[in-house]
Protein backbone atom coordinates (compact mmCIF):
# COMPACT_ATOMS: atom_id res chain seq x y z
CA UNK A 1 0.00 0.00 0.00
CA UNK A 2 0.97 3.44 -0.48
CA UNK A 3 1.03 5.76 2.40
CA UNK A 4 1.57 9.77 2.54
CA UNK A 5 3.39 10.53 5.47
CA UNK A 6 2.83 14.31 6.45
CA UNK A 7 5.10 16.20 8.81
CA UNK A 8 3.02 18.60 10.53
CA UNK A 9 4.44 21.25 12.53
CA UNK A 10 2.85 22.78 15.40
CA UNK A 11 2.59 27.00 16.07
CA UNK A 12 4.58 27.51 12.73
CA UNK A 13 6.10 31.05 12.96
CA UNK A 14 7.27 33.18 9.92
CA UNK A 15 10.79 32.75 10.03
CA UNK A 16 11.71 29.51 11.73
CA UNK A 17 15.17 28.66 13.03
CA UNK A 18 17.05 27.08 10.25
CA UNK A 19 18.00 23.30 10.88
CA UNK A 20 20.77 22.57 12.95
CA UNK A 21 23.43 20.59 11.14
CA UNK A 22 22.89 17.45 13.15
CA UNK A 23 19.13 17.63 12.32
CA UNK A 24 19.67 17.78 8.87
CA UNK A 25 22.28 14.93 9.17
CA UNK A 26 19.89 12.78 10.62
CA UNK A 27 16.84 13.54 8.22
CA UNK A 28 19.11 12.89 5.50
CA UNK A 29 20.25 9.52 7.41
CA UNK A 30 17.04 8.65 7.94
CA UNK A 31 15.84 9.16 4.04
CA UNK A 32 18.40 7.20 3.15
CA UNK A 33 17.45 4.26 5.21
CA UNK A 34 13.92 4.82 3.72
CA UNK A 35 15.79 4.17 0.58
CA UNK A 36 18.03 1.59 0.52
CA UNK A 37 14.95 -0.25 1.91
CA UNK A 38 13.44 0.03 -1.03
CA UNK A 39 10.53 2.15 0.60
CA UNK A 40 10.81 5.69 -0.23
CA UNK A 41 8.65 6.75 -3.86
CA UNK A 42 9.03 10.24 -3.07
CA UNK A 43 9.63 13.22 -0.54
CA UNK A 44 9.72 16.52 -0.41
CA UNK A 45 9.97 19.52 1.97
CA UNK A 46 7.81 22.38 1.73
CA UNK A 47 8.79 26.28 2.32
CA UNK A 48 7.35 28.58 5.64
CA UNK A 49 3.68 29.65 5.11
CA UNK A 50 5.25 32.81 4.30
CA UNK A 51 6.00 31.87 1.13
CA UNK A 52 3.22 30.42 -0.40
CA UNK A 53 -0.62 31.19 -0.57
CA UNK A 54 -3.91 29.99 -0.09
CA UNK A 55 -6.85 30.02 -2.04
CA UNK A 56 -10.55 29.79 -0.80
CA UNK A 57 -13.57 28.50 -2.71
CA UNK A 58 -16.96 29.77 -1.97
CA UNK A 59 -19.54 28.71 -4.46
CA UNK A 60 -18.49 30.54 -7.56
CA UNK A 61 -15.90 32.93 -5.46
CA UNK A 62 -12.03 32.58 -5.29
CA UNK A 63 -10.14 34.44 -3.13
CA UNK A 64 -6.69 34.52 -2.96
CA UNK A 65 -4.68 35.08 0.55
CA UNK A 66 -0.95 35.22 0.62
CA UNK A 67 0.74 33.70 3.87
CA UNK A 68 1.90 33.66 6.24
CA UNK A 69 -1.32 32.63 7.96
CA UNK A 70 -2.01 34.29 10.84
CA UNK A 71 -4.71 32.18 12.18
CA UNK A 72 -3.29 28.52 11.36
CA UNK A 73 -2.07 26.59 14.42
CA UNK A 74 -0.18 23.53 12.55
CA UNK A 75 1.04 23.50 8.68
CA UNK A 76 2.56 21.14 6.77
CA UNK A 77 6.31 21.44 7.15
CA UNK A 78 7.27 18.52 4.51
CA UNK A 79 6.23 15.03 2.88
CA UNK A 80 7.41 11.11 2.31
CA UNK A 81 5.34 9.13 0.41
CA UNK A 82 6.09 5.46 0.99
CA UNK A 83 5.69 2.09 -0.35
CA UNK A 84 4.68 -0.54 2.80
CA UNK A 85 3.50 -3.29 2.99
CA UNK A 86 0.51 -2.59 5.98
CA UNK A 87 -0.09 0.62 8.15
CA UNK A 88 1.90 -1.28 11.16
CA UNK A 89 4.63 -0.64 8.65
CA UNK A 90 4.20 2.57 8.16
CA UNK A 91 3.84 3.25 11.83
CA UNK A 92 7.48 1.35 12.42
CA UNK A 93 9.49 3.49 10.18
CA UNK A 94 7.50 7.06 11.60
CA UNK A 95 8.64 5.48 15.09
CA UNK A 96 11.98 5.65 13.66
CA UNK A 97 12.29 9.05 11.71
CA UNK A 98 13.92 11.37 14.08
CA UNK A 99 11.56 14.32 13.90
CA UNK A 100 11.32 15.07 17.84
CA UNK A 101 14.42 14.49 18.32
CA UNK A 102 15.94 17.54 15.82
CA UNK A 103 13.59 19.91 16.94
CA UNK A 104 14.26 23.00 19.59
CA UNK A 105 12.62 22.47 22.76
CA UNK A 106 9.00 23.48 23.44
CA UNK A 107 8.41 22.74 19.79
CA UNK A 108 5.79 20.12 18.75
CA UNK A 109 5.05 18.38 15.53
CA UNK A 110 2.76 15.34 14.29
CA UNK A 111 3.15 12.94 11.49
CA UNK A 112 0.02 11.76 9.76
CA UNK A 113 0.31 8.73 7.81
CA UNK A 114 -2.42 8.52 5.51
CA UNK A 115 -3.39 5.63 2.98
CA UNK A 116 -3.72 6.43 -0.70
CA UNK A 117 -6.50 4.98 -2.66
CA UNK A 118 -5.56 1.93 -4.65
CA UNK A 119 -7.32 0.01 -7.35
CA UNK A 120 -8.35 -2.59 -4.78
CA UNK A 121 -10.50 0.41 -3.31
CA UNK A 122 -12.38 0.35 -6.22
CA UNK A 123 -12.16 -3.78 -6.81
CA UNK A 124 -15.99 -5.42 -6.56
CA UNK A 125 -13.59 -8.19 -6.32
CA UNK A 126 -11.69 -7.69 -3.71
CA UNK A 127 -11.40 -10.56 -1.70
CA UNK A 128 -11.41 -13.52 -4.00
CA UNK B 1 -4.45 1.59 19.38
CA UNK B 2 -1.68 -0.26 17.42
CA UNK B 3 -2.11 -4.21 17.15
CA UNK B 4 0.93 -5.31 18.82
CA UNK B 5 0.95 -8.67 16.69
CA UNK B 6 1.27 -6.02 13.62
CA UNK B 7 3.69 -4.00 15.17
CA UNK B 8 6.12 -6.93 15.45
CA UNK B 9 5.15 -8.63 12.14
CA UNK B 10 5.66 -4.84 10.71
CA UNK B 11 9.42 -4.45 12.91
CA UNK B 12 10.50 -8.07 11.31
CA UNK B 13 9.69 -7.19 7.84
CA UNK B 14 11.50 -4.29 8.19
CA UNK B 15 14.40 -5.92 10.34
CA UNK B 16 14.36 -9.73 9.19
CA UNK B 17 16.95 -9.53 5.98
CA UNK B 18 19.31 -7.33 7.85
CA UNK B 19 19.11 -9.41 10.63
CA UNK B 20 19.75 -12.89 8.41
CA UNK B 21 22.27 -10.97 6.42
CA UNK B 22 24.29 -9.93 9.74
CA UNK B 23 23.90 -13.54 11.32
CA UNK B 24 24.71 -15.38 8.58
CA UNK B 25 28.08 -13.83 8.46
CA UNK B 26 28.83 -14.91 12.10
CA UNK B 27 27.29 -18.27 11.32
CA UNK B 28 28.83 -18.23 7.43
CA UNK B 29 25.32 -20.25 7.03
CA UNK B 30 22.58 -18.79 5.93
CA UNK B 31 20.26 -21.74 6.84
CA UNK B 32 21.53 -21.69 10.33
CA UNK B 33 21.20 -17.74 10.18
CA UNK B 34 17.58 -17.65 9.50
CA UNK B 35 16.97 -20.18 12.16
CA UNK B 36 18.50 -17.98 14.57
CA UNK B 37 16.49 -15.13 13.26
CA UNK B 38 13.38 -17.16 13.63
CA UNK B 39 13.77 -18.00 17.05
CA UNK B 40 14.56 -14.51 18.48
CA UNK B 41 11.06 -13.31 16.58
CA UNK B 42 9.73 -16.14 18.83
CA UNK B 43 11.21 -14.23 22.12
CA UNK B 44 9.42 -11.00 20.53
CA UNK B 45 6.16 -12.31 19.82
CA UNK B 46 6.32 -13.44 23.54
CA UNK B 47 7.46 -10.43 25.38
CA UNK B 48 6.45 -7.51 22.94
CA UNK B 49 2.80 -7.87 23.36
CA UNK B 50 3.27 -7.08 26.81
CA UNK B 51 6.39 -5.44 27.10
CA UNK B 52 6.23 -3.27 24.31
CA UNK B 53 8.35 -2.60 21.08
CA UNK B 54 11.76 -1.84 21.97
CA UNK B 55 13.26 1.44 21.10
CA UNK B 56 15.70 -0.15 19.18
CA UNK B 57 13.49 -3.34 17.92
CA UNK B 58 16.52 -4.06 15.45
CA UNK B 59 19.54 -3.72 17.81
CA UNK B 60 17.38 -5.81 20.40
CA UNK B 61 16.66 -8.73 18.09
CA UNK B 62 20.65 -9.09 17.03
CA UNK B 63 21.50 -9.29 20.60
CA UNK B 64 19.01 -11.80 21.16
CA UNK B 65 19.80 -13.94 17.99
CA UNK B 66 23.55 -13.63 18.84
CA UNK B 67 23.26 -14.50 22.37
CA UNK B 68 21.65 -17.90 21.05
CA UNK B 69 24.25 -18.41 18.43
CA UNK B 70 26.94 -18.21 20.83
CA UNK B 71 25.50 -20.02 23.33
CA UNK B 72 25.07 -22.72 20.45
CA UNK B 73 29.08 -21.89 19.41
CA UNK B 74 29.59 -22.18 23.26
CA UNK B 75 27.94 -25.75 23.55
CA UNK B 76 29.38 -26.94 20.18
CA UNK B 77 33.36 -26.08 21.46
CA UNK B 78 32.51 -27.74 24.45
CA UNK B 79 31.16 -30.89 23.28
CA UNK B 80 34.67 -30.50 20.42
CA UNK B 81 36.91 -29.67 23.68
CA UNK B 82 35.18 -32.73 25.93
CA UNK B 83 35.67 -35.00 22.33
CA UNK B 84 39.12 -33.83 22.31
CA UNK B 85 39.43 -33.78 26.20
CA UNK B 86 40.93 -29.92 25.82
CA UNK B 87 38.19 -28.90 28.11
CA UNK B 88 40.75 -26.66 30.16
CA UNK B 89 40.85 -24.60 27.09
CA UNK B 90 37.58 -23.85 26.48
CA UNK B 91 36.98 -21.00 29.00
CA UNK B 92 39.41 -18.98 27.82
CA UNK B 93 38.90 -19.63 24.48
CA UNK B 94 34.80 -18.70 24.40
CA UNK B 95 35.45 -14.88 25.27
CA UNK B 96 37.72 -14.16 22.02
CA UNK B 97 35.44 -15.67 19.70
CA UNK B 98 32.30 -13.71 21.37
CA UNK B 99 34.94 -10.55 20.91
CA UNK B 100 35.73 -11.14 17.28
CA UNK B 101 31.85 -11.92 16.34
CA UNK B 102 30.84 -8.85 17.79
CA UNK B 103 33.39 -6.60 16.08
CA UNK B 104 32.40 -8.21 13.18
CA UNK B 105 29.03 -7.57 13.50
CA UNK B 106 29.68 -3.66 14.23
CA UNK B 107 30.80 -3.34 10.50
CA UNK B 108 28.08 -2.03 7.70
CA UNK B 109 25.73 -5.16 7.03
CA UNK B 110 25.19 -3.54 3.38
CA UNK B 111 27.97 -6.37 2.01
CA UNK B 112 25.94 -9.00 4.34
CA UNK B 113 22.83 -8.29 2.27
CA UNK B 114 24.15 -8.42 -1.05
CA UNK B 115 25.98 -11.51 -0.08
CA UNK B 116 22.84 -12.68 1.10
CA UNK B 117 20.84 -12.02 -2.00
CA UNK B 118 23.53 -13.72 -3.94
CA UNK B 119 23.01 -16.84 -1.38
CA UNK B 120 19.55 -17.16 -2.26
CA UNK B 121 19.71 -16.50 -5.84
CA UNK B 122 22.68 -19.14 -5.86
CA UNK B 123 22.50 -21.31 -9.27
CA UNK B 124 22.89 -24.59 -6.97
CA UNK B 125 19.24 -24.05 -6.24
CA UNK B 126 16.14 -24.80 -8.36
CA UNK B 127 14.60 -21.46 -9.72
CA UNK B 128 11.37 -22.23 -7.97
CA UNK B 129 13.39 -22.66 -4.51
CA UNK B 130 15.45 -19.26 -5.23
CA UNK B 131 12.18 -17.80 -5.66
CA UNK B 132 10.63 -19.14 -2.55
CA UNK B 133 14.04 -18.12 -0.26
CA UNK B 134 14.84 -14.83 -2.31
CA UNK B 135 11.33 -13.59 -0.85
CA UNK B 136 11.26 -14.67 2.38
CA UNK B 137 15.44 -13.58 3.32
CA UNK B 138 15.28 -10.44 0.80
CA UNK B 139 11.71 -9.46 0.95
CA UNK B 140 11.22 -10.28 4.67
CA UNK B 141 7.65 -11.62 3.48
CA UNK B 142 6.44 -15.30 5.72
CA UNK B 143 5.78 -18.55 4.34
CA UNK B 144 2.19 -17.72 4.75
CA UNK B 145 2.81 -14.84 2.54
CA UNK B 146 4.70 -16.23 0.07
CA UNK B 147 2.13 -19.81 -0.05
CA UNK B 148 -0.56 -17.27 -0.35
CA UNK B 149 1.11 -15.09 -3.28
CA UNK B 150 1.39 -18.56 -5.44
CA UNK B 151 -1.30 -20.12 -4.48
CA UNK B 152 -0.04 -23.49 -2.80
CA UNK B 153 -0.24 -24.73 0.60
CA UNK B 154 1.50 -23.38 3.13
CA UNK B 155 3.46 -26.56 4.29
CA UNK B 156 5.09 -26.75 0.73
CA UNK B 157 6.50 -23.11 0.82
CA UNK B 158 7.47 -23.94 3.82
CA UNK B 159 9.36 -27.34 3.06
CA UNK B 160 10.91 -25.76 -0.12
CA UNK B 161 12.46 -23.22 1.81
CA UNK B 162 14.36 -25.64 4.50
CA UNK B 163 15.09 -27.51 1.38
CA UNK B 164 16.79 -24.84 0.07
CA UNK B 165 18.85 -24.01 2.80
CA UNK B 166 19.60 -27.56 3.24
CA UNK B 167 21.06 -27.39 -0.50
CA UNK B 168 22.81 -24.29 0.27
CA UNK B 169 24.52 -25.85 3.45
CA UNK B 170 25.45 -29.10 1.60
CA UNK B 171 26.59 -27.57 -1.68
CA UNK B 172 29.23 -25.81 1.24
CA UNK B 173 28.02 -22.47 -0.83
CA UNK B 174 29.96 -19.61 0.40
CA UNK B 175 28.61 -16.43 2.09
CA UNK B 176 30.08 -14.36 -0.27
CA UNK B 177 29.41 -11.79 -3.10
CA UNK B 178 31.36 -13.35 -6.22
CA UNK B 179 34.19 -12.50 -7.92
CA UNK B 180 35.07 -10.84 -11.56
CA UNK B 181 34.70 -13.92 -13.49
CA UNK B 182 31.74 -15.24 -11.82
CA UNK B 183 30.04 -12.15 -10.97
CA UNK B 184 27.97 -11.19 -13.86
CA UNK B 185 26.35 -14.57 -14.27
CA UNK B 186 25.09 -14.68 -10.96
CA UNK B 187 24.12 -11.52 -10.85
CA UNK B 188 22.31 -12.16 -14.02
CA UNK B 189 20.64 -15.36 -11.43
CA UNK B 190 19.32 -12.72 -9.49
CA UNK B 191 17.89 -10.54 -11.36
CA UNK B 192 16.04 -13.27 -13.03
CA UNK B 193 14.59 -14.31 -9.71
CA UNK B 194 13.57 -10.99 -8.90
CA UNK B 195 12.18 -10.78 -12.86
CA UNK B 196 10.06 -13.71 -11.83
CA UNK B 197 8.53 -12.95 -8.84
CA UNK B 198 7.51 -9.54 -10.73
CA UNK B 199 6.21 -11.36 -13.72
CA UNK B 200 3.54 -13.90 -11.56
CA UNK B 201 2.39 -10.62 -10.41
CA UNK B 202 2.00 -9.02 -13.49
CA UNK B 203 0.19 -11.87 -15.13
CA UNK B 204 -0.49 -14.45 -13.34
CA UNK B 205 0.10 -18.12 -14.63
CA UNK B 206 -2.89 -19.46 -12.94
CA UNK B 207 -5.93 -18.60 -10.84
CA UNK B 208 -9.28 -16.60 -10.91
CA UNK B 209 -7.19 -13.10 -11.31
CA UNK B 210 -5.44 -11.62 -13.72
CA UNK B 211 -2.44 -9.95 -12.32
CA UNK B 212 -1.49 -10.41 -8.40
CA UNK B 213 -0.07 -6.61 -7.62
CA UNK B 214 1.12 -7.54 -4.01
CA UNK B 215 3.80 -9.04 -5.86
CA UNK B 216 4.66 -7.02 -7.81
CA UNK B 217 5.38 -4.49 -5.43
CA UNK B 218 7.46 -7.04 -3.19
CA UNK B 219 9.76 -8.30 -6.26
CA UNK B 220 9.85 -4.10 -7.16
CA UNK B 221 10.99 -3.22 -3.56
CA UNK B 222 13.43 -6.45 -3.88
CA UNK B 223 14.69 -4.74 -6.69
CA UNK B 224 15.53 -1.20 -5.04
CA UNK B 225 16.97 -2.91 -2.29
CA UNK B 226 19.55 -4.37 -4.98
CA UNK B 227 19.45 -1.49 -6.68
CA UNK B 228 21.01 0.25 -3.44
CA UNK B 229 23.47 -2.47 -3.13
CA UNK B 230 24.84 -2.98 -6.43
CA UNK B 231 24.67 0.89 -8.08
CA UNK B 232 27.72 0.53 -10.76
CA UNK B 233 25.69 -2.68 -12.19
CA UNK B 234 23.45 -0.55 -15.29
CA UNK B 235 21.53 -4.28 -15.71
CA UNK B 236 20.20 -3.66 -12.19
CA UNK B 237 18.93 0.04 -12.97
CA UNK B 238 17.67 -1.49 -16.08
CA UNK B 239 15.44 -3.92 -14.00
CA UNK B 240 14.31 -1.47 -11.77
CA UNK B 241 13.44 0.66 -14.47
CA UNK B 242 11.50 -1.72 -16.21
CA UNK B 243 9.57 -2.97 -13.04
CA UNK B 244 8.72 0.36 -12.07
CA UNK B 245 7.32 1.08 -15.93
CA UNK B 246 5.67 -1.73 -15.96
CA UNK B 247 4.32 -1.46 -12.44
CA UNK B 248 3.06 2.30 -12.96
CA UNK B 249 0.46 0.25 -15.35
CA UNK B 250 -1.16 -2.14 -13.39
CA UNK B 251 -4.13 0.34 -11.85
CA UNK B 252 -4.71 0.17 -15.50
CA UNK B 253 -4.53 -3.47 -16.67
CA UNK B 254 -7.42 -4.65 -14.84
CA UNK B 255 -11.39 -3.53 -15.44
CA UNK B 256 -13.50 -2.98 -12.24
CA UNK B 257 -15.03 -6.51 -12.65
CA UNK B 258 -11.30 -8.47 -12.82
CA UNK B 259 -11.08 -8.26 -16.91
CA UNK B 260 -8.01 -7.60 -18.63
CA UNK B 261 -7.45 -4.56 -20.22
CA UNK B 262 -4.50 -4.56 -22.40
CA UNK B 263 -1.79 -1.81 -23.43
CA UNK B 264 -4.13 -0.09 -26.01
CA UNK B 265 -7.14 0.05 -24.01
CA UNK B 266 -5.98 1.10 -21.13
CA UNK B 267 -7.17 4.44 -19.34
CA UNK B 268 -3.46 5.97 -19.16
CA UNK B 269 -5.25 8.70 -16.68
CA UNK B 270 -5.04 6.02 -14.46
CA UNK B 271 -1.25 5.06 -15.17
CA UNK B 272 0.85 6.04 -12.03
CA UNK B 273 3.04 9.09 -12.36
CA UNK B 274 5.52 8.38 -9.82
CA UNK B 275 6.28 5.17 -10.51
CA UNK B 276 6.83 6.15 -14.59
CA UNK B 277 8.70 9.35 -13.15
CA UNK B 278 11.39 7.12 -10.89
CA UNK B 279 11.55 4.39 -13.81
CA UNK B 280 12.36 6.56 -16.52
CA UNK B 281 15.61 7.64 -13.48
CA UNK B 282 16.30 4.67 -13.03
CA UNK B 283 16.76 3.97 -17.08
CA UNK B 284 18.41 7.31 -17.44
CA UNK B 285 20.91 6.16 -14.61
CA UNK B 286 21.07 2.69 -16.65
CA UNK B 287 22.21 4.49 -19.66
CA UNK B 288 24.44 6.94 -17.84
CA UNK B 289 26.46 3.80 -16.43
CA UNK B 290 26.12 2.08 -20.04
CA UNK B 291 27.67 5.59 -21.68
CA UNK B 292 30.19 5.75 -18.91
CA UNK B 293 31.24 2.04 -19.71
CA UNK B 294 31.67 2.08 -23.26
CA UNK B 295 29.40 -1.28 -23.58
CA UNK B 296 26.18 -2.62 -24.81
CA UNK B 297 23.04 -2.22 -23.29
CA UNK B 298 21.72 -5.22 -21.49
CA UNK B 299 18.18 -6.75 -21.75
CA UNK B 300 16.53 -5.33 -19.24
CA UNK B 301 17.64 -1.91 -20.01
CA UNK B 302 16.44 -2.18 -23.66
CA UNK B 303 13.07 -3.92 -22.51
CA UNK B 304 12.57 -0.87 -19.99
CA UNK B 305 13.79 1.58 -22.94
CA UNK B 306 10.64 -0.15 -24.80
CA UNK B 307 8.43 0.04 -21.59
CA UNK B 308 9.37 4.15 -21.46
CA UNK B 309 8.17 4.58 -25.33
CA UNK B 310 4.81 3.14 -24.27
CA UNK B 311 5.36 5.56 -20.87
CA UNK B 312 5.70 8.73 -23.12
CA UNK B 313 2.96 7.99 -25.26
CA UNK B 314 0.31 9.74 -24.27
CA UNK B 315 -2.30 8.36 -26.19
CA UNK B 316 -1.89 4.34 -28.01
CA UNK B 317 -2.29 6.56 -31.58
CA UNK B 318 1.06 8.27 -29.97
CA UNK B 319 3.32 5.28 -29.26
CA UNK B 320 6.25 5.38 -31.55
CA UNK B 321 5.98 1.72 -32.33
CA UNK B 322 9.37 2.03 -35.30
CA UNK B 323 11.48 2.67 -32.43
CA UNK B 324 9.80 0.11 -30.14
CA UNK B 325 10.24 -2.22 -33.18
CA UNK B 326 13.87 -1.11 -33.38
CA UNK B 327 14.91 -1.88 -29.85
CA UNK B 328 12.84 -5.38 -30.42
CA UNK B 329 15.32 -5.97 -33.08
CA UNK B 330 18.21 -4.66 -30.63
CA UNK B 331 16.88 -6.98 -27.92
CA UNK B 332 16.48 -9.97 -30.20
CA UNK B 333 20.17 -9.77 -30.88
CA UNK B 334 21.60 -9.20 -27.74
CA UNK B 335 19.12 -11.70 -25.85
CA UNK B 336 17.39 -13.81 -29.07
CA UNK B 337 14.35 -15.85 -27.80
CA UNK B 338 11.23 -16.91 -29.21
CA UNK B 339 9.34 -14.63 -27.13
CA UNK B 340 11.17 -11.89 -27.77
CA UNK B 341 10.32 -12.46 -31.22
CA UNK B 342 7.10 -13.13 -30.55
CA UNK B 343 7.13 -9.14 -29.31
CA UNK B 344 9.25 -7.77 -32.08
CA UNK B 345 6.10 -9.32 -34.47
CA UNK B 346 3.67 -7.38 -32.48
CA UNK B 347 5.35 -4.08 -32.99
CA UNK B 348 6.46 -4.80 -36.58
CA UNK B 349 2.37 -5.30 -36.77
CA UNK B 350 2.05 -1.81 -35.20
CA UNK B 351 4.97 0.12 -37.01
CA UNK B 352 4.32 -1.52 -40.56
CA UNK B 353 0.78 -3.61 -40.77
CA UNK B 354 -0.04 -6.69 -39.99
CA UNK B 355 1.25 -8.61 -43.03
CA UNK B 356 4.46 -7.87 -41.73
CA UNK B 357 3.67 -9.21 -37.91
CA UNK B 358 2.32 -12.20 -39.60
CA UNK B 359 5.19 -13.37 -41.48
CA UNK B 360 7.47 -13.33 -38.73
CA UNK B 361 4.69 -14.86 -36.51
CA UNK B 362 4.13 -17.60 -38.98
CA UNK B 363 7.71 -18.76 -38.95
CA UNK B 364 7.43 -18.93 -35.10
CA UNK B 365 4.68 -21.98 -35.34
CA UNK B 366 7.24 -23.98 -36.17
CA UNK B 367 8.91 -22.95 -32.35
CA UNK B 368 9.29 -26.15 -30.32
CA UNK B 369 9.28 -23.64 -27.26
CA UNK B 370 6.68 -21.99 -28.42
CA UNK B 371 4.39 -25.07 -28.00
CA UNK B 372 2.44 -24.77 -25.70
CA UNK B 373 2.79 -20.67 -25.22
CA UNK B 374 -0.74 -19.47 -25.21
CA UNK B 375 0.52 -15.86 -26.39
CA UNK B 376 1.41 -17.09 -29.96
CA UNK B 377 -1.94 -17.80 -30.99
CA UNK B 378 -3.66 -15.15 -29.38
CA UNK B 379 -1.24 -12.55 -31.56
CA UNK B 380 -1.55 -14.78 -34.52
CA UNK B 381 -5.38 -14.53 -34.11
CA UNK B 382 -5.22 -11.14 -33.37
CA UNK B 383 -3.05 -9.94 -36.53
CA UNK B 384 -5.31 -12.65 -38.75
CA UNK B 385 -8.38 -10.87 -37.34
CA UNK B 386 -7.04 -7.60 -38.98
CA UNK B 387 -5.96 -8.73 -42.30
CA UNK B 388 -9.99 -10.06 -42.06
CA UNK B 389 -9.01 -13.60 -41.82
CA UNK B 390 -11.72 -14.22 -39.40
CA UNK B 391 -12.05 -18.01 -39.14
CA UNK B 392 -8.82 -18.56 -39.02
CA UNK B 393 -8.71 -16.12 -36.32
CA UNK B 394 -11.24 -17.76 -34.59
CA UNK B 395 -9.28 -21.08 -34.41
CA UNK B 396 -6.26 -18.99 -33.06
CA UNK B 397 -8.49 -17.43 -30.27
CA UNK B 398 -9.84 -20.95 -29.42
CA UNK B 399 -6.12 -22.29 -29.23
CA UNK B 400 -5.20 -19.69 -27.18
CA UNK B 401 -7.95 -19.72 -25.02
CA UNK B 402 -7.79 -23.87 -24.28
CA UNK B 403 -4.29 -23.17 -23.55
CA UNK B 404 -3.96 -20.68 -21.03
CA UNK B 405 -4.39 -21.00 -17.18
CA UNK B 406 -5.38 -17.72 -16.50
CA UNK B 407 -9.07 -17.88 -16.29
CA UNK B 408 -9.65 -13.74 -16.57
CA UNK B 409 -7.52 -14.28 -19.89
CA UNK B 410 -9.28 -17.43 -21.04
CA UNK B 411 -12.63 -15.33 -20.76
CA UNK B 412 -11.16 -12.59 -22.90
CA UNK B 413 -9.87 -15.05 -25.41
CA UNK B 414 -13.20 -16.90 -25.58
CA UNK B 415 -14.89 -13.64 -26.54
CA UNK B 416 -12.37 -12.41 -29.12
CA UNK B 417 -12.84 -16.30 -30.88
CA UNK B 418 -16.92 -15.04 -30.90
CA UNK B 419 -16.27 -11.82 -31.95
CA UNK B 420 -14.66 -13.05 -35.05
CA UNK B 421 -16.64 -14.18 -38.24
CA UNK B 422 -17.21 -17.38 -38.68
CA UNK B 423 -17.15 -17.66 -42.58
CA UNK B 424 -13.43 -17.76 -44.40
CA UNK B 425 -15.14 -15.36 -46.82
CA UNK B 426 -15.48 -12.01 -44.63
CA UNK B 427 -14.43 -9.04 -46.28
CA UNK B 428 -11.41 -7.69 -44.88
CA UNK B 429 -11.91 -4.67 -42.74
CA UNK B 430 -10.97 -1.36 -43.64
CA UNK B 431 -9.10 -0.65 -40.68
Amino acid sequence: MKVMMLMIQKNPTDAPKPPTKEAILAMHQFNEELEKAGVLLDLGGLTPTSRGVRMHYSGSKRTVVDGPFAEAKEAVAGFLLLEVKSLAEAVEWARRSPFGTTMAEGEEATVEIRPLFDASDFDPGKGV
Amino acid sequence: MQDPHAAVEAVFRIEFPRLVAGLARLTREVGRAEELAQDALVVALERWPTDGVPDNPGAWLMTTAKRRALDGLRRARIADAKHLQLARETDAGVPDVARALVDALDDDVGDDLLRLVFAACHPVLPTEARVALTLRLVGGLTTAEIARAFLVPEPTIAQRIVRAKRALTDAQVPFEVPRAAERAERLESVLEVIYLIFNEGHVATAGARWTRPELCTDALRIARVVAGLAPAEPEVHGLVALLELSASRLPARVAADGTPVLLADQDRSRWDRVLVRRGLAALARADELVAASGTAAGPYQLQAAIAAHHARALTAEATAWPRIAALYTLLAQRAPSPIVELNRAVALAMAFGPAAGLELVDALVAEAALAGYHLLPAVRGDLLAKLGRGAEAREEFLRAAALTRNEREREVLLARARQCPQTASSLPSGS
